[in-house]
């Protein structure tokens, strides 16, 4: 509350001098952040700007002779209070980039504005297919659900899996998720018996569980947006899948690391596919890591926060291409097709979807050190959005 | 079939415990308190401190959701709902919604904004084989417990002097007081103990749902759902209005699962339509 007060303040400052000498602002390049910072999304909107705060501290806050000030502002999860803040940052505070939205909508309600004023809007989280073809000057650090679940579906074809249930949460990156899933195992030679969706506001999984369970497949599919994976795993130990025979696999959001280790041993055994895990094996993983841990004590980086590292730094990079040049379009043309090795593997941004191209991990939930961890075991290589691959 | 029954009679109880207490203030009591979730809320996140940061048994911190709540609640009566009796019930209304939105914050401000998970102890873990159906040790934890509470609560209501006093404060106050019945001390007992109950509840449904701050928002519509159609006139009207939303919501996404999230909506639209007092309401003339 304090600090956010302390960032209003700053910016009201910031404005302020803004009138009194141009000079000032010509050195300084403002990007502002918009993130659920409170509300049922928080998590994703802290991750986030902690892992923006660790790239500055780590790189320092000057590019190509210009000082980055970042204006992070809290839009509760809810696209009208998102679209009301991109306004007042690109007007009055001018910012160069906006960047952040936690979740689709939010990202959506914030893409007329982007396009209108031709400043660049860096999506560090939400990941529906389609958000990126809504304005031209989307361009996203992230990841997208087809991205992730595509990987999945080939993994359990080739695996012996030959009968699926798909249960996923009945909104835009659900239905991604399922469609992405159906299309890519029934490709494969597999049956999905029965695709389920349950309220993205629902507490009781319990019907759907049973339904699942009742209908015997050989593998349970689950995608629920990160944050609510803890109570559907419960429940799903309740039902008792594993006992059943039913091996139960996912996306890495079931599985976010910033709750799987209150989620217990339920969750061994299970495999997903993802972007990120914060067991990632490289050496840029194990710093970006432990400077994470470091720095916010009691939060482990997760797929979110690297959407926000990598993010903050494709801004970084194109101010460098760009030699300090904030014009929009400038900002656009030097983020498309740049490439480099984040926390996660090798990524890069697909100069003609603006999309980004990064590994997928197929991973197992295992204890580590006392610790519960997806430890990854298989990699599909720069992987493409497949829905826009298709285009 | 008998799971899907089993479930439901499990989740309709549970509602049912979160409720009965609105049920209690708005028609015993005659008023809208709309912050009965924050109640709930309240006993909720006592277990996911006792539980989780002390490292108490689960079993201990379910009577401490109770009675801590009762106390809270009976503090607030003392201090800010006895201020209110006898305001319109737009007031009231007002009034419980500004407080649901302290509260939300408050516990945002405190806990944090995250879902908080208690895990359940190993003892209620697990699942048992009964009559082809397969139950969970903690549902089935659930029903017991709920469905003596609500024996228990019924025979304090009828049976007891504490309450044939509160009926007799309810129906004329003015008479109750002449007859010598402390009727605000009554008022404030009979506020406290709902308070208590949707703690409790509220402790029990944290293992299934996990808590975040916004479930005062979130069980709101639940609740009312359940009084509307039950009625407010008796404690058995919720109650069977719960267990039939329960059952219905839990067997409705079964077998239909894409208007599953409807059916307790049309289940209410139907009974106000041809019972608007509710399943068991008398229709009164106050």
């Amino acid at each position: 509350m304090l600090r956010r007060h302390a960032l209003m303040g700053l910016a009201g400052a910031a404005l302020a001098f803004g009138f009194c000498g141009s000079a000032l602002a010509e050195d300084t390049v403002k990007i502002g952040l918009i993130l659920p910072m409170t509300g049922p999304s928080a998590s994703t909107g802290r991750e986030i700007e902690a892992a923006v705060k660790l790239y500055m501290q780590q790189n320092g806050d000057k590019v190509a002779g210009k000082k980055i000030e970042v204006i992070t502002r809290d839009d509760t999860g809810q696209a009208d209070i998102t679209k009301r803040l991109a306004q007042e940052l690109v007007v009055n505070d001018k910012v160069a980039v906006i960047a952040g939205f936690g979740l689709t909508p939010l990202a959506l309600a914030a893409g007329p504005i982007a396009t209108q004023a031709k400043v660049p809007a860096v999506i560090m989280a939400a990941g529906t297919s389609m958000i990126v073809d809504q304005s031209p000057f989307f361009v996203r650090t992230s990841f997208t659900l087809p991205q992730n679940t595509t990987p999945m579906a080939e993994w359990a074809a080739k695996n012996g899996i030959k009968k699926v249930v798909t249960l996923v949460s009945d909104y835009g990156p659900g239905i991604d998720a399922e469609k992405a899933f159906k299309d890519k195992f029934t490709a494969d030679g597999g049956q999905v018996l029965d695709s389920l969706r349950a309220p993205l506001r629902n507490p009781e999984f319990a019907p759907f569980l049973q339904k699942a369970k009742d209908l015997k497949p050989d593998a349970l599919f689950l995608f629920v947006p990160s944050g609510f994976g803890a109570s559907l795993m419960k429940q799903v130990s309740e039902r008792q899948f594993k006992e059943a025979g039913i091996q139960v696999i996912g996306t890495g959001d079931v599985l976010d690391d910033e709750q799987l280790n209150g989620m217990g041993d339920v969750v061994l055994g299970m495999i997903t596919s993802m972007n990120y895990s914060a067991a990632h094996d490289s050496p840029e993983n194990k710093k970006y890591v432990a400077d994470f841990e470091k720095a916010n004590p009691n939060m482990r980086p997760n797929f979110m926060s690297v959407g926000g590292y990598d993010g903050i730094g494709l801004i970084y990079k194109a101010l460098e291409k760009t030699g300090g040049d904030t014009t929009g379009t400038k900002l656009l043309d030097a983020m498309k097709g740049l490439s480099w090795t984040s926390p996660r593997g090798p990524i890069s941004i697909d100069p003609d979807t603006r999309d980004i191209v990064q590994n997928v991990y197929i991973r197992k939930a295992e204890k580590k050190d006392g610790q519960i961890y997806n430890i990854e075991f298989a990699t599909i290589p720069n992987v493409k959005d497949p829905l826009h691959g298709k285009k | 079939m008998l799971t899907i029954l089993f479930d439901g009679i499990a989740y309709g109880l549970l509602l049912f415990i979160l409720a009965v207490g609105l049920s209690i203030t708005l028609g015993l009591m005659n008023f809208i308190n709309l912050a009965h979730g924050a109640f709930a809320m309240a006993g909720g996140y006592i277990t996911v401190v006792m539980v989780n940061r002390l490292g108490l048994s689960f079993f201990w911190s379910l009577p401490a959701a109770f009675i801590i709540t009762a106390a809270l609640g009976a503090f607030l009566e003392r201090t800010l709902y006895v201020r209110l009796y006898d305001k319109s019930h737009l007031d009231q209304v007002l009034f419980s919604l500004g407080l649901i939105f302290m509260s939300v914050a408050a516990v945002d401000y405190f806990m944090g904004a995250n879902q908080q998970i208690v895990n359940l102890p190993p003892s209620l873990d697990g699942r048992l084989q009964l009559f082809g159906a397969s139950i969970g040790y903690y549902r089935l934890f659930v029903i017991i417990l709920c469905s003596l509470l609500t024996i228990a609560l019924q025979l304090v209501l009828t049976k007891t002097r504490f309450g044939s006093q509160l009926r007799a404060s309810v129906d004329d106050q003015r008479v109750a007081r002449g007859l010598g019945i402390d009727v605000s001390r009554i008022f404030a007992l009979t506020f406290a103990m709902g308070s208590g109950l949707a703690g409790l509840g509220g402790a029990l449904a944290t293992p299934f749902f996990n808590i975040d701050p916004t479930f005062p928002l979130k069980y709101m519509i639940y609740f009312l759902i359940v009084i509307a159609v039950g009625g407010t006139t008796t404690i058995i009207g919720p109650f069977f209005s719960a267990l039939l939303l329960g059952v219905a919501d839990i067997a409705g996404k079964y077998y239909v699962p894409a208007i599953g999230g409807f059916i307790i909506y049309t289940i209410m639209v139907a009974v106000l339509i041809f019972r608007p007092q509710g399943l068991f309401g008398r229709v009164t003339s106050r």
